[in-house]
Parts: structure tokens; C-alpha cells; sequence
């Protein structure tokens, strides 16, 4: 092929530019927000806890000390104890495990089962999307905390069913915000040009409409950790989800809700750890949607 | 040299229109209802139009990006209609498209790199190193460096997109490219630079052209041919000077008399013979009761050599 000698061409300006990618751009916008810094901060320190708790806790999980049951915050017992003499602190920490690992099992589940079906219903359309959408529709009628207690009674109570649960409820939101974003994706003429050039279905699905739709999932999977985490408590203290002596955050509010007079910080220490954590999700979630939800960029 | 690269017979879009709430057809809008053309190798066919008109439909369904509902699209004496999908899909490597709007057509996630590696990757064409040379050489052919290709498609300007687009549709060296309103979404004092790049590029590479456009003065200057289309129909194909200076059908003498003219003079002495007639001038006012006269579909005649018109003349 002849190689023409360099055109003349309208700016030149941008020589001296980086590249920057549209992921980058995003996280440099995501740095500005102090706010979903916070969060991230939140997010990080709840995992440093659940990494680390074996090695931070005080006490081990289910040490039990049965002349010191219900004693509150002390020098040696940080967050009190709860009526079995375990040191509160500790099962906070432990806590935090599980609850993260809900969060984020369930939550990628969710994403993975619900993104599959979302593209195909709305790259593909006609009957796949009527069939598959009917599906999401029928999940949503259903209160989403009662859709989980069904699925949890099926399966028989315990915290990995909970966290099946969790994520058969969470499918239909992912799987409609990625079909809807599919469906306008698709439209695009860079897909149109993907099309031109001769690419199979297959390779335009994974490398123009997945990446491109991948925003607002992400967003989404944030703010649904934070969900995640309140439904698996939820489902801890109604005794349908981690089973004694697990230290869920949910299960030991439920276990120590008798006490609530007396011993308040049983139930008060669990109740902030999950408040904070679904904060943290929160805010990341938040400032996440500011910097990558393109119609806020043009 | 006029062997014909492409010929295409009785071309037909219909997309049906539903209603009630069971969505049930009720009918069909004639998008494009039976085109016939052809182009010759190297030469360039523009084909102009008001907007809704067909032309891109027409343009997207020589590729089958739009399945046509009836009709023949020969090219290189194969039929693409013939063709399963997976055939169809190595045939666009032979005919390529240039699109509208450079900033819709690159996909954003992409680096230039990636996207103009792509038609090479995906028609199995050369090793890694080949395909990173050559999309260094494209670069500099369409007039950017090979520096760009790690930036992302909003680092550029609509003109410089533009010519990643370009980039892109030569890639896979194919014979025809099918550009849809190359530049009309680019500034003025950009398109007549984009324009004698696709004209060099021409002449370099013996490229067949598919030049869609509604801008009159743009076909004008890169066409040989031009077809002029209204309502799904061609209304009348000729060369482009004769077209130019001698229009036949009724629709092609409204549509050049529509041409806005920088002259104001000239623009006063149009209005008042206008207002005499009763109406206002505007480009959106046509008279197409030669339409309504005649129901009948007319088919191209061959009026003078290599001048068709689809409307019996008076």
C-alpha cells in the first residue's frame, strides 16, 4: 500500500495530550467528590476489618465468659457484652465478614445472572425480551424481602441460602437496567459501524454493547452491596438467615433485642456497624453515578 | 473503464406500521420502493435528497445492515441477498461505510488503535506487528500520526474523527465505500478538506464511491454520477453535470431552484415572483403534484444516453 506523505490536517493541538481513557476520566472526576471519597474510606475500612478480624479481635468469636454476661463497654471489652459473655467488639469484627461476603457474593450473582439475561432480551428483542421480561416483571411484583423469605423457605434457613436468595431477588433490577441501557447502546452507530465492518453478533455483544452498558451496572451493584447487606440482617434477624452462633450483624440485633433496656449496647454496636457499611456503599454509590453516568459529562 | 461493480435492481424497504393494541399490521411505510442503479468501478455515484427521502436506507441495505424486503443487489455478479449471514459478513469486507456523525460512530471505550485494528482482526487479516503497522500507515494516509493511536475517540475533533472513520472503512482495503453524509455534520471549512481527502484517496487506492448527501454543492464537487431520490424512489439519474445544468423531472428542477444563492439581489427578485404566486419561498414548500398525476409507478427511462428520468415528461 503507498504511504502518503502526512496530510495537512486541521489541529495539531493535541499532540502533546495523554490518552486518557473514559474509565480513567471517571475516576479523576470520582477523586474530586469528597463526599464518595468518605464513602469509599467507609468501604476500605470494613474491609481492612473483615480481612483482618482474626487478627484484630480481642477475643474469639464465640468465647464465651458466663460471669460477665450483658457487662457494658469496658477497657477490656470495647462494645460491652452481650448475654453470653462474648466480647461484642469481636463479633462486630467477625461481623463484618459475613456481611461483606453477602454484599459482594450475592450482589456479583445478581450482576452476572442478570446482565446474561439483560443483553439478550435487548439485543435480540422479540420474543426473547417479551419472554424474559414477563419474567423480571412477575419477580418485581413481589415485595422483594417477602420474594426472599420464599426462597429461603424452600431452600431451609441458613446464610449461604439467604445469600441465594439475595441474589435471585436482586436479578430483574440488574437485568432491566442493562436491557434498557442495551436498547439504547444498540442504536448507536458505532454498532451500526461494528455491524459494516463485518463482526458477528457475539464479538459486538462483548466488546461495544458490554462495555458501553457497563456504567450504571456498576453504579447499580454499589448501591445494591448496601441493599444486600440490610436484606441479609434482615433475614439474619428474622431467623432465616445465619443460624447461632454465627456473628451476623442482623442476628445478633435479633438475639439481643430482649435486652435492648437493659443492655443496650448489644444491639446498639451491630446496628451502627450495619448503618455505616450501608452508608459507605452509599455514598461510593453516589459518587460513583456522578462520575461515570455519561449524560452528566456532555 | 465502466464495468459495473454493483448493480442494483428493484430494491424495496418496507417497514410495516402497527396499530391497536394488539399491534397488529395495518400497513406499510415505503421507505424505499424500488431503487435501481448501478456503479461503476472507480467511479462515484452521489445520490441526493431531502431528508426522509430513503438514501440512507438504501445505502445501509446494499450492506444488508437493513434487510430489503424485495429486490436484487448484484456486486461483483454475486447476490448479497443470496448470501447467509455468515457470507454476508466476509462480503463487507470488500464494501466498506463512512458514517454520519464521527462522534456516534467510534466507539468511545475504544482507543483509535483498537478500533481501526478491528475490521483487520475480525476478517483474520495479517499477525499482531502487520496489524500495527498498518494502522500507523492509515493513520498518516487520512492525515493524522501514528502518535494518536493510543488516544480515545473524545480526544479528537470532529474532523479528525472523521478521518478515523475514514481510517477505519480502508482498513480492509475493500472496493466500494458507501459514505453516508460524510460531512455534513462536520463545520464547513472542515468538509472541504475531508472531501479532497476522500478524492485523494480515490485516486490512491481505485476506490468505488457510494456518496450519500443532501447537500447539493457537496455531490456536485465529488460525484461523476448523481441519483436523485424522493419519497423511495429514484426520480432521475444522470451524469452530474447534466443533471446540474439540464434537470427533466420536476422534483430535481425544485430541488436545485431550493439552493440557497448568497446573493441578496437575487433573493429579493425570488421572493417577489414568489409572493406573486401566493406563497412564501421556502425550501420546505414543494410541489409534488406531478406525484399525485402521476399514480402510477414510472420506471427510469432512458431519455437521452446515460440520462434517466421516472416521470413522463410534457
Amino acid at each position: 500500500m503507498p504511504v502518503l506523505a502526512k496530510r495537512e490536517n486541521e489541529t495539531n493541538q493535541l499532540q502533546q495530550e495523554e490518552a486518557v481513557s473514559p474509565w480513567r476520566e471517571g475516576w479523576k472526576s470520582f477523586k474530586k467528590n469528597k463526599v464518595a471519597l468518605v464513602g469509599l474510606g467507609i468501604v476500605l475500612f470494613f474491609m481492612i476489618i473483615a480481612v483482618f478480624a482474626p487478627l484484630l479481635a480481642p477475643y474469639g468469636i464465640n468465647e464465651q465468659e458466663l460471669s460477665i454476661r450483658n457487662n457494658p463497654p469496658s477497657p477490656e471489652h470495647w462494645f460491652g457484652t452481650d448475654d453470653f459473655g462474648r466480647d461484642i467488639f469481636s463479633r462486630v469484627l467477625y461481623g463484618a465478614r459475613i456481611s461483606l461476603w453477602v454484599g459482594l457474593v450475592s450482589v456479583s450473582g445478581s450482576v452476572i445472572v442478570g446482565c446474561f439475561l439483560g443483553i439478550i432480551a435487548g439485543y435480540y428483542g422479540r420474543w426473547i425480551d417479551t419472554v424474559i421480561s414477563r419474567i423480571f416483571d412477575i419477580m418485581l411484583a413481589f415485595p422483594s424481602i417477602l420474594l426472599a423469605i420464599a426462597v429461603v423457605a424452600v431452600l431451609g434457613p441458613s446464610l449461604q441460602n439467604a445469600l441465594i436468595a439475595i441474589a435471585i431477588i436482586n436479578i430483574p433490577n440488574f437485568g432491566r437496567l442493562i436491557r434498557s441501557k442495551v436498547l439504547s447502546v444498540k442504536q448507536e452507530e458505532y454498532i451500526m459501524a461494528a455491524r459494516a465492518v463485518g463482526m458477528s453478533d457475539g464479538r459486538i455483544l462483548f466488546h461495544h454493547v458490554l462495555p458501553n452498558s457497563l456504567a450504571p451496572i456498576i453504579v447499580q451493584a454499589t448501591l445494591a452491596i448496601a441493599t444486600a447487606i440490610i436484606e441479609a440482617a434482615a433475614l439474619g434477624f428474622l431467623g432465616m438467615g445465619a443460624q447461632p452462633p454465627q456473628a451476623e450483624w442482623g442476628k445478633m440485633l435479633a438475639d439481643s433485642r430482649q435486652y435492648i433496656i437493659q443492655a443496650p449496647w448489644t444491639v446498639l454496636f451491630p446496628g451502627i456497624a450495619i448503618m455505616l457499611t450501608v452508608l459507605g456503599f452509599n455514598l461510593m454509590g453516589d459518587g460513583l453515578r456522578d462520575a461515570l453516568d455519561p449524560k452528566m459529562k456532555n | 473503464m465502466t464495468k459495473p461493480i454493483l448493480q442494483v435492481k428493484n430494491v424495496k424497504k418496507y417497514f410495516p406500521i402497527t396499530g391497536g393494541i394488539l399491534g397488529k399490521k395495518i400497513g406499510d411505510m415505503k421507505a424505499v420502493d424500488g431503487v435501481s442503479f448501478h456503479v461503476n468501478e472507480g467511479e462515484t455515484l452521489g445520490i441526493v435528497g431531502e431528508s426522509g427521502c430513503g438514501k440512507s436506507t438504501t445505502g445501509r441495505m446494499l450492506l444488508r445492515l437493513i434487510e430489503p424486503t424485495d429486490g436484487s443487489i448484484l456486486f461483483d455478479n454475486q447476490d448479497l441477498r443470496a448470501l447467509p449471514k455468515k457470507e454476508m459478513r466476509k462480503v463487507r469486507r470488500n464494501i466498506q461505510m463512512i458514517f454520519q456523525d464521527p462522534y456516534a460512530s467510534l466507539n468511545p471505550r475504544h482507543t483509535v488503535e483498537k478500533i481501526l485494528e478491528e475490521p483487520l482482526l475480525v476478517h483474520g487479516i495479517g499477525d499482531a506487528t502487520e496489524r500495527k503497522k498498518k494502522v500507523s500507515e492509515m493513520l498518516e494516509v487520512v492525515g493524522l500520526t501514528s502518535y494518536h493511536a493510543r488516544r480515545y475517540p473524545h480526544q479528537f475533533s470532529g474532523g479528525q474523527r472523521q478521518r478515523i472513520g475514514i481510517a477505519r472503512a480502508l482498513m480492509t482495503n475493500p472496493k466500494l465505500i458507501i459514505a453516508d453524509e460524510p460531512v455534513s455534520a462536520l463545520d464547513v471549512s472542515i468538509q472541504s478538506q475531508v472531501l479532497n481527502l476522500l478524492k485523494d484517496l480515490q485516486k490512491e487506492f481505485q476506490l468505488t464511491y457510494i456518496f450519500i448527501a443532501h447537500d447539493l454543492g457537496v455531490v456536485r464537487h465529488i460525484s461523476d454520477r448523481v441519483g436523485v431520490m424522493y419519497k423511495g424512489r429514484m426520480v432521475e439519474l444522470a451524469d452530474a453535470e447534466k443533471i446540474y445544468q439540464n434537470p427533466l423531472h420536476p422534483y430535481t428542477q425544485q430541488l436545485l431552484a431550493a439552493v440557497p444563492i448568497p446573493d441578496p439581489e437575487y433573493y429579493q427578485a425570488d421572493a417577489q415572483a414568489a409572493i406573486q404566486f401566493g406563497t412564501l419561498p421556502s425550501p420546505y414548500v414543494i410541489d409534488d403534484s406531478w406525484m399525485n398525476i402521476e399514480s402510477e409507478r414510472d420506471d427510469l427511462v432512458e431519455v437521452e444516453p446515460g440520462h434517466f428520468v421516472a416521470c413522463r415528461l410534457k
